[in-house]
C-alpha cells in the first residue's frame, strides 16, 4: 500500500472507532438526525478548515480566519440592519472583501518574503479590530430572506435534516477535493509545500499560487462567516475566537502534514467530524465538562503529530 | 554546432568569474566541463541557462543567437539542466513530477489516468518500469536522477546539462546512468557533463573543456590526452616547470606530537596513518572531491571516525566532536569561510572571541575590556584591515575575514591547527601575509596541517605533503621529493598503475 494514504486511513479508522464507541453507549447516535446535526453544527468550521488545508499544504498558515468570520458576520448584520440591500448582494460584497483581504496577505507574504505566521497574525488583529469598529454589540439579523434560507432543508429518512449550511459545507468539500487533486492549481499547491527552490526550478508560478491560496482561504473564511451568521442569526465581533486553531487542529487530525506538501481534503472533513463527534458525545453524556472536548482533541493532535513523524521516518528509510 | 558560447564574460563585485570563455558543443556529443572550485564551471553553466545574465559575449543555439533570461526560458529554447540536488518535488508522484505545469486535461480537469500512462511511456524509454503513481521520495536517488533527466529531456530536447550527476550514486547506479547518457547521445542530444571524477570523464565523454580561474585553459579529446595532462591543465602547471623549495626547510626533528592510527570513516575517507611532529607543516594535496575536506573534518571531530584511534604523546585522545577536539588543543579554519567560518552579522571582536569563550564555557565569561584587548591584539598582530573591532565581519574583504578566523583559533592557543584552503579567494597581498604567518606559527612550535590546491604554495612551506585521491591517502612526499610535478603525478596516476607497481 502507498504510505501516503496511511494518515488518511488512520483518521478514518479513528472516526469509525470513535463512532462505534459512541454507538455502543448511546445507540441513538447513529440516527440520521444526529448525523444531520453534526454536519449543520460544524459547517462553518468545515468550510474554514478546507481553506486552511490549502494554506497548510503550501507549508503556510492562516491565523486570520476566526477574525474574518467574525468580521463577515458583523459586516452582514450591520449592512442588513442599516441599509435596504438584499442579503445576496451583501454576501457577494462580504465574500469580495474577505477574498481580497486574504489575497493581500498572500501578496505581502510573497513579495516581502515574510513568514505567513506573522503576516496572518497581523491580519487576525486587523480583521478583529475592523469588526469592533463596525459594532461592539451583538447585532441580531432579522430578515425574511434569512428565515427562508434557514427553512431550506432536505428531510432524510429517520427524521434527519440536511440543512442548507450542511449542504454548503458538503459542496465546499467537493470543490476542495476537485481543486486540490484534479487541477494544475492543486498540483502547484502541493509543489510549494514540497520545496520552494525545486518548485521555482520546475516552473511553478509561485507568486500567483501563493496569492491565490491565501485569497482562497480568505474566501472560505468569508463563506464560513456567512454560514455562521445563518447558524446564529446574529453578527458579533467577539464570535469565532480561536476558530483558526480549531481549523488547524482539524486539518492536522485529518492527516495533513503541518510542514506542507502532503494531505487530503477529505481528511480535513473527517477531522472536523471527529471534533464534532466528541462534542456530541459530551452533550449526550450530559455530566462531562465541555472542556473534555479540548482535552481529547489535544491528545489526538499529539497522536497525529507523532504518527506523521514516524511516517516520515519510515518512508525515508524504505526506499526501493 | 549545437550550442556555442562566444567569449562569455561575467564578473561579480570584486572578481572576474568568467573571462571571455569560448565553449562549443556538437550534437551527439558528451562534453565534460572540468576545473577546480572557483574555476568558473558553474558560472558558465548558469550563463548558458540564463540563471545569470552574462556581461558580454554571445550564445548561439543551432547557430541562432539566444538570450535566455531564466532557466525556464532556456528550457523552452531546448536547454535542460539536471542539478545534483533540489531538482524535483519528493512529495509529488513520479507522474506529477514529469508533467507538473503541463498535465493533460479533460474538461479543465487533470486526467490522472492519461498523465500516468504518459509517464509510464516516457520512463519505459529509459528502461524504467516503476509505479508512477507513487511519490518520488519512495525511490532511490539514482531513479530520481533518471526521472529528473527524463523531465529535462522531455521539456527541452536539444541540450542536456548534467551537474555532478554521479556524486551520490554507487558504481552500478553510475553504469545505469551512463547507459542512459549514451542512449541520449546516440539520439543526437548534446550533453554537458560536469564531474570531478576523472575516471568517469574518460569513460563517457567525447570531448572536454578545462577552465581555471575563470579562463579557458583548453579543449581536448579524451583519446588524445592523459590524466596527467588533464590534471596539469586543471591545476595550472606544466611538467617542465618544476618548482623546488626556495627555502631549505629541513624535516622537523621534534618529537611526534599527534598520532592517528588507522583513522578513517567508511564512505567518507579510507583509514589512514598520520604522524604529526611538533614544529611541522604537513601539506595535503588532491583534486576536488578527493577527500581533502573530509579528512580535515574527521581529524577535527566534525564527523565522527569509525575506525582507528588518535594519540597525543602516546596517550589516547577523544575526538568525538569539535568541542572535544578544541579541548585537546585542535583548531580548524574551514574551507567555506562564509558558511562554516564567520558569523557575518557579529562584530570582528565577537568573531575572534567565539572559540576562546566556547573553550572557557559560559560560566567564565570574558569581560568586554578583556575581549576588546584580545581582539585589538590580533587585529594588530595579523594586520586585519578594519576601522575598529566592532565592525560586522561580513563587511570585511575575504582576506581579512580569513585573518579573523585565524585569530579566533590562535586565541585558543592551539597545538594543532588545521587550515582548509586558507588562501582561497583572497587577494595577492593578503595571500602572502597568510603564508608568512603559517610559517611563523610553525617556527613558534605549532603543528599545522594545510590543505591547498595551490601546489607551489604547498611545496613552499610543507615539510611533508600527503596526496589524496578517491578518498584515500595515495602518496606521501618528503624532502626533495616535494615538487609540483611529483604531486601532480601522484594525483594523476590511476588505481591500476598503483597495483602494477605494488605487485
Amino acid at each position: 500500500m502507498n504510505p501516503r494514504y496511511l494518515p488518511l486511513l488512520a483518521t478514518i479508522a479513528i472516526f469509525i472507532l470513535a463512532y462505534a464507541l459512541c454507538y455502543s453507549q448511546y445507540p441513538n447516535m447513529l440516527s440520521t438526525r444526529v448525523v444531520g446535526n453534526l454536519l449543520t453544527d460544524n459547517a462553518y468550521l468545515g468550510i474554514a478548515a478546507i481553506g486552511m488545508t490549502f494554506v497548510i499544504l503550501t507549508g503556510g498558515i492562516d491565523l486570520s480566519i476566526g477574525s474574518v468570520i467574525a468580521f463577515t458576520g458583523v459586516f452582514i448584520a450591520v449592512l442588513l440592519a442599516n441599509t435596504s440591500m438584499h442579503p445576496l448582494s451583501v454576501f457577494a460584497l462580504a465574500l469580495l472583501i474577505a477574498t481580497c483581504f486574504g489575497g493581500l496577505m498572500g501578496g505581502i507574504i510573497h513579495t516581502l518574503e515574510m513568514p505567513p505566521f506573522i503576516v496572518t497574525l497581523a491580519g487576525m488583529f486587523l480583521a478583529r479590530g475592523m469588526a469592533f469598529v463596525l459594532s461592539t454589540e451583538s447585532i441580531p439579523i432579522t430578515h425574511d430572506f434569512y428565515d427562508t434560507l434557514q427553512d431550506v432543508f432536505f428531510r432524510v429518512p429517520g427524521k434527519g435534516r440536511l440543512t442548507l449550511v450542511g449542504i454548503i459545507m458538503i459542496v465546499t468539500v467537493i470543490v476542495g477535493v476537485v481543486l486540490a487533486h484534479r487541477t494544475r492549481f492543486g498540483s502547484y499547491v502541493y509543489a510549494l509545500g514540497g520545496g520552494l527552490p525545486a518548485a521555482k526550478l520546475m516552473g511553478v508560478p509561485v507568486a500567483r499560487t501563493t496569492v491565490c491560496v491565501y485569497a482562497l482561504s480568505g474566501f472560505m473564511a468569508g463563506l464560513s462567516g456567512i454560514v455562521f451568521s445563518m447558524y446564529t442569526s446574529a453578527g458579533y465581533s467577539l464570535a469565532a475566537v480561536g476558530v483558526e486553531l480549531d481549523a488547524i487542529a482539524a486539518v492536522v487530525i485529518g492527516g495533513t502534514l503541518l510542514t506542507g506538501g502532503s494531505g487530503f481534503m477529505i481528511g480535513t472533513l473527517i477531522g472536523v467530524l471527529i471534533m464534532g463527534l466528541i462534542q456530541t458525545y459530551i452533550i449526550f453524556d450530559g455530566t462531562l465538562s465541555s472542556w473534555w472536548t479540548k482535552i481529547v482533541i489535544g491528545g489526538l493532535l499529539f497522536t497525529f503529530i507523532l504518527l506523521q513523524r514516524g511516517l516520515v521516518w519510515v518512508t525515508s528509510r524504505a526506499r526501493i | 554546432m549545437l550550442l556555442q558560447g562566444k567569449s562569455i564574460t561575467k564578473s561579480f563585485p570584486g572578481a572576474l568569474a568568467l573571462d571571455a570563455v569560448d565553449f562549443n558543443l556538437l550534437p551527439g556529443e558528451v562534453h565534460a566541463l572540468l576545473g577546480e572550485n572557483g574555476a568558473g564551471k558553474s558560472t558558465l553553466v548558469k550563463c548558458l541557462t540564463g540563471a545569470y545574465r552574462r556581461d558580454a559575449g554571445a550564445i548561439l543555439l543551432d547557430n541562432q543567437p539566444i538570450n535566455p533570461r531564466s532557466t525556464l526560458e532556456a528550457q523552452d529554447l531546448g536547454i535542460g539542466t539536471v542539478y545534483q540536488e533540489v531538482n524535483l518535488l519528493p512529495n509529488l508522484t513520479v507522474a506529477e513530477n514529469l508533467y507538473l505545469g503541463r498535465q493533460p486535461r479533460r474538461l479543465g480537469l487533470v486526467s490522472t489516468r492519461r498523465m500516468n500512462a504518459g509517464a509510464r511511456e516516457i520512463l519505459s524509454g529509459y528502461g524504467l518500469q516503476i509505479d508512477v503513481s507513487r511519490e518520488l521520495s519512495s525511490y532511490s536517488i539514482a531513479i530520481q536522477q533518471i526521472i529528473a533527466i527524463a523531465r529535462a529531456v522531455d521539456l527541452s530536447g536539444k541540450v542536456l546539462i548534467l551537474d555532478e550527476p554521479t556524486a551520490s550514486l554507487d558504481a552500478t547506479e553510475v553504469q545505469m546512468l551512463f547507459s542512459i547518457i549514451r542512449h541520449l547521445r546516440d539520439d543526437g542530444l548534446g550533453i554537458i557533463f560536469i564531474s570531478h571524477f576523472l575516471d568517469q570523464v574518460f569513460e563517457i565523454c567525447d570531448a572536454l573543456t578545462v577552465l581555471r580561474n575563470g579562463r579557458l585553459v583548453g579543449t581536448a579529446k579524451p583519446a588524445d590526452t592523459s590524466r596527467l595532462k588533464l590534471v596539469n591543465m586543471m591545476l595550472g602547471r606544466s611538467l617542465e616547470e618544476e618548482i623546488h623549495k626556495e627555502k631549505d626547510r629541513t624535516a622537523s626533528v621534534d618529537p611526534v606530537q599527534l598520532q592517528f592510527k588507522n583513522f578513517g570513516r567508511s564512505g567518507h575517507i579510507k583509514a589512514f596513518d598520520l604522524d604529526i611532529r611538533k614544529r611541522e607543516i604537513v601539506g595535503v594535496a588532491g583534486l576536488l572531491g578527493s577527500g581533502r575536506t573530509e579528512m580535515a573534518e574527521l581529524l577535527f571531530g566534525a564527523v565522527g571516525h569509525d575506525s582507528g584511534e588518535a594519540l597525543a604523546e602516546g596517550k589516547p585522545l577523544r575526538l568525538t566532536s569539535p568541542r572535544a577536539a578544541v579541548a585537546q588543543g585542535f583548531a580548524f579554519c574551514p574551507e567555506d569561510r562564509k558558511r562554516d567560518g564567520i558569523v557575518a552579522d557579529l562584530s570582528v571582536r565577537e568573531n575572534i572571541i567565539l572559540a576562546l569563550q566556547g573553550q572557557r564555557g559560559w560560566l567564565r565569561a570574558l569581560s568586554k575590556s578583556e575581549q576588546t584587548a584580545i581582539a585589538d591584539g590580533y587585529i594588530a598582530r595579523l594586520d586585519i584591515r578594519t576601522p575598529d573591532c566592532e565592525k560586522p565581519v561580513g563587511q570585511l574583504s575575504g582576506g581579512n575575514q580569513q585573518k579573523v578566523i585565524l585569530a579566533r583559533w590562535l586565541a585558543t592557543n592551539p597545538r594543532f591547527l588545521i587550515l582548509d584552503e586558507p588562501t582561497r579567494g583572497i587577494d595577492v597581498g593578503a595571500h602572502a601575509e597568510i603564508i608568512r604567518f603559517i610559517e611563523a606559527l610553525c617556527d613558534e612550535g605549532m603543528s599545522l596541517l594545510v590543505i591547498s590546491s595551490e601546489l607551489e604554495e604547498l611545496v613552499d612551506y610543507s615539510q611533508r605533503v600527503i596526496v589524496l585521491r578517491d578518498r584515500a591517502h595515495v602518496a606521501e612526499l618528503t624532502g626533495d621529493a616535494i615538487t609540483t610535478s611529483n604531486i601532480i603525478r601522484a594525483i594523476a596516476s590511476d588505481g591500476h598503475e598503483d597495483k602494477v607497481l605494488a605487485s
